[in-house]
């Protein structure tokens, strides 16, 4: 079959099983969106091209399959880039699609070129440039065939534009030929055993689970395997909701900004069991004073994650899911870990969270997500941005369900929870979604409130404003001294209510906590998009903090709530960190 | 600790420079880089040298094998090899005394003289790196007016490169 270059590369796409394509057109995409709207396939028309990268992101979370984003030549391609790292960062698989300037301009400084394809390579997990026409079925098949095998990952095609309107024989691949390309499933049955003796002998392990346990959908296997071996389970923050927080064996998160007797059970473990994790800086504190009690297990799909931060000394390369399913049966019979969970309660009852009256002065954040839990009854899905309100609603929420937590952890994006939470709506129409961003984030990408409507996408957004870049105010407040240079938002921020209204989207505005409540249930009861702005108190600050660059024992806890304690800045000297837990075993 | 190794991988155009990007990206100190063709079609062979220590070095290789037209990494640090790199140095020489005493000194190198103008030679030396090392030591008080070295080359002896070390045994290092 002879076809062009656009109709094969929608052929493949519908071979690839796409429905939904993020992006926008442009001069050299055009041969593309014509052949396209010839097919069934939906094309959410985004007003930015990193939304389209995000949207494709959040999609491809939750979906657990690859998510397709396309700009066109030169701005429309760079604009995609800093979505194409956070996909990069987070090991989702998106593949994204650019039409260049045609070949014979490639190289000439044309109007609207990029070369794109170059400043990609770091930042995806493989990219193209194609020059043939008849390379482009095989190169599409191996685009996503790559984007889902092993860790997966963004992939990015460039394609000049008259290899679009070129003719070729089309006949789609089967099979892949990619001799280099070979990720190891299956853990090796040795290593496996070896850390199965580990875990029989174990006083006090700890399991981490990460991101790759969603990916794996292993959310079963982690279960089965917790249960059987009674290990407690402690999530990174992309790892969040692929454990039920309900669970006895549920342990919370540690790390930066994760919960002290979370951060503590890590520190004192003997044995730590990462799965699908992978160590990063914000999890682990300093690398050096990273869990100096335990041996430590890693199981992940990239042979490059292990070993990579933190000494491994059981290292198993393969998939979450198999390597689970063979782990388990393998354990025999475990020593009690009865005085391990003990402490952990003891350090649970001395560190809780914070907990806010009904009836405070100020709105915290703290609140705005209980009352979004309470009304959600914690089955929302939420799309956190990124600052104090993504640290907020991560400590806050209880994820039972996997893929319930979506966030930009690897890049910290700014900007990424609406498009994320379209994304996420458009793969799980079924599910009430929420983005929740800081007003400095939805500043980033309010364009896309514009898609809500227009594609008929019912998100829910959370502003929660507090008139400051304030996580950067905060470290500010407790490591430069009290000098806030730059992070003031109060004047020039939009009035967010009036501005949803903009958008033919209604807005509610909420200043005390009496008024949760009602806005809240407002917002949901309206069968469309709708934005909640919720005006919390200014110089908030999120505690438990492990400052950057110390260890997990040095956690510093809550302050207790005090609002004019809050309010006066922290002096320059960090509070004196408490004491390290004590040992368990003397 | 310097660290041989070499890597086979598809030809294409953006491999070499997806690998260059990897090095400059994770800060990786390479000393020489080389690549060029092999037996086997549209398959090409980088050989590079790396300073580090072991845990970086695996480290390396590991990223390496995430480029996905790479095929294999080895480690020849501990393997018997065959390394070979060259080198074209020009020399002053002014005068025929000189010229015969850096004739003669090239010649325990083994070094070939490839041309010769008034006032400078140009040197050819092939062998193994500090061979090369100590040639350019004896003649740079002569004055090196231009000199250029090619990178190393490396090959296991007999057995082919990383034959017996599969790539699973390069991924799980036994640590415990
Ligand atoms: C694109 C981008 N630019 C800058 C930053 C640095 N940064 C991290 S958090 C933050 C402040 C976020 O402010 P806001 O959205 O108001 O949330 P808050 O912390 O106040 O909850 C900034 C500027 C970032 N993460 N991403």
């Amino acid at each position: 079959m002879r076809l062009n270059g656009s109709q094969i590369l929608s052929k493949a796409l519908h071979e690839e099983g796409v429905e939904v394509i993020f992006g926008i057109p442009g001069g050299t995409i055009m041969p593309l969106y014509d052949e396209m709207h010839k097919h069934p396939m939906r094309h959410l028309l985004v007003r930015h091209e990193q939304a389209a990268a995000h949207m494709a992101d959040g999609y491809a979370r939750v979906k657990r399959d690859v998510g397709v984003c396309m700009g066109t030549s030169g701005p429309g391609a760079t604009n995609l880039v800093t979505g194409i790292l956070n996909a990069h960062m987070d090991s989702s698989p998106i593949v994204a699609i650019t039409v260049n300037v045609p070949s014979a301009m490639i190289g000439t400084d044309a109007f609207q070129e990029a070369d794109i394809s170059g400043i990609t390579i770091p930042v995806t997990k493989q990219n193209y440039f194609v020059r043939h026409t008849r390379d482009l079925a095989r190169i599409v098949k191996e685009a996503f065939y790559i984007a889902r095998h092993g860790r997966p990952g963004p992939v990015h095609i460039d394609i000049p534009k008259d290899v679009l309107l070129n003719e070729a024989d089309f006949v789609y691949p089967t099979a892949v030929d990619l001799p280099g390309f070979q990720p190891t499933f299956e853990g090796s049955l040795v290593q496996i055993r070896k850390a199965a003796r580990l875990i029989e002998r174990a006083r006090r392990p700890v399991i981490i689970a990460g991101q790759g346990v969603l990916i794996s959908q292993a959310s079963a296997e982690l279960l089965a395997f917790a249960e059987k071996t009674d290990i407690p389970v402690v999530n990174t923050l992309l790892g969040l909701s692929s454990f039920p927080q309900s669970h006895r064996l549920y342990n919370g998160w540690p790390g930066m900004h994760g919960y002290v007797y979370s951060s503590y059970s890590v520190d004192q473990a003997d044995l730590v069991i990462g799965i699908g994790n992978r160590f990063d800086d914000r999890f682990c504190g300093k690398f050096s004073a990273f869990a100096p009690k335990a041996k430590i297990v890693h199981i992940d799909i990239d042979p490059a994650e292990i070993g990579k931060n933190v000494r491994v000394d059981v290292p198993i390369v393969g998939d979450v899911k198999r390597v689970l399913n063979k782990l388990t049966p393998e354990i025999g019979e475990c020593e009690s870990h009865d005085e391990w969970f003990e402490q952990i309660a003891e350090w649970k009852r001395e560190f809780p969270l914070k907990q806010y009256p009904d009836d405070t002065p100020h709105l915290f954040t703290p609140q705005v997500i209980n009352a979004i839990t309470k009304a959600t009854d914690g089955k929302a899905y939420i799309v956190a941005d990124v600052g104090q309100h993504q640290m907020f609603a991560a400590q806050y929420y209880p994820f039972e369900e996997p893929g319930q937590f979506q966030t930009s952890g690897g890049l910290g994006t700014m900007g990424y929870s609406l498009p994320a939470a379209i994304g996420v709506q458009v793969a799980r129409p079924d599910k009430e979604v929420w983005a929740i961003a800081g007003d400095g984030c939805f500043q980033m990408n309010l364009q896309e409130l514009a898609v809500l409507i227009q594609d008929r996408v019912p998100v829910k957004i959370a502003v929660v404003n507090n008139g400051y870049l304030g996580m950067v105010r905060q470290w500010q407040q407790l490591f430069w001294e009290g000098n806030y240079q730059h992070v003031d938002l109060a004047t020039g921020t939009p009035d967010f209510v009036k501005l949803a209204e903009a958008y033919a989207i209604p807005g509610w505005r909420v200043t005390k906590p009496s008024e949760l409540n009602a806005a809240i249930a407002a917002a949901r009861a309206h069968p469309g998009p709708a934005l909640v702005e919720f005006c919390v108190y200014r110089e908030e600050n999120v505690f438990p903090m492990v400052p950057s660059g110390a260890a997990l024992s040095e956690v510093i806890p809550d302050t207790p709530y005090v609002p004019a304690a809050i309010a006066t800045p922290i002096p320059a000297a960090a509070p004196a960190a408490p004491a390290a837990p004590a040992p368990v075993h003397a | 600790m310097k660290h041989t190794l070499v890597a086979t991988m598809a030809d294409g155009p953006a491999v070499l420079n997806r690998v260059v990007s990897l090095f400059r990206q994770r800060g990786f100190a390479i000393d020489s880089l080389t690549i060029g063709k092999t037996h086997e079609q549209h398959v090409m062979r980088l050989t590079m040298v790396v300073d580090g220590s072991k845990t970086a070095v695996e480290q390396v290789i590991k990223q390496l094998y995430k480029v996905i037209e790479v095929r294999k990494v080895s480690d020849l640090t501990e393997d018997q090899t065959v390394e070979r790199e060259l080198a074209l140095v020009k020399v002053t020489s002014k005068s025929t005394t000189l010229r015969t005493e850096i004739l003669q000194m090239v010649d325990v190198y083994r070094g070939r003289v490839v041309d010769i103008s008034t006032n400078s030679l140009t040197v050819e030396v092939t062998g193994p790196t500090d061979k090369i090392d100590s040639m350019i030591s004896m003649l740079r008080p002569y004055g090196i007016k231009e000199m250029v070295r090619t990178g190393l080359v490396a090959m296991a002896r007999g057995v082919m490169a990383g034959q017996e070390k599969g790539r699973e045994a390069l991924r799980l290092r036994e640590v415990s």
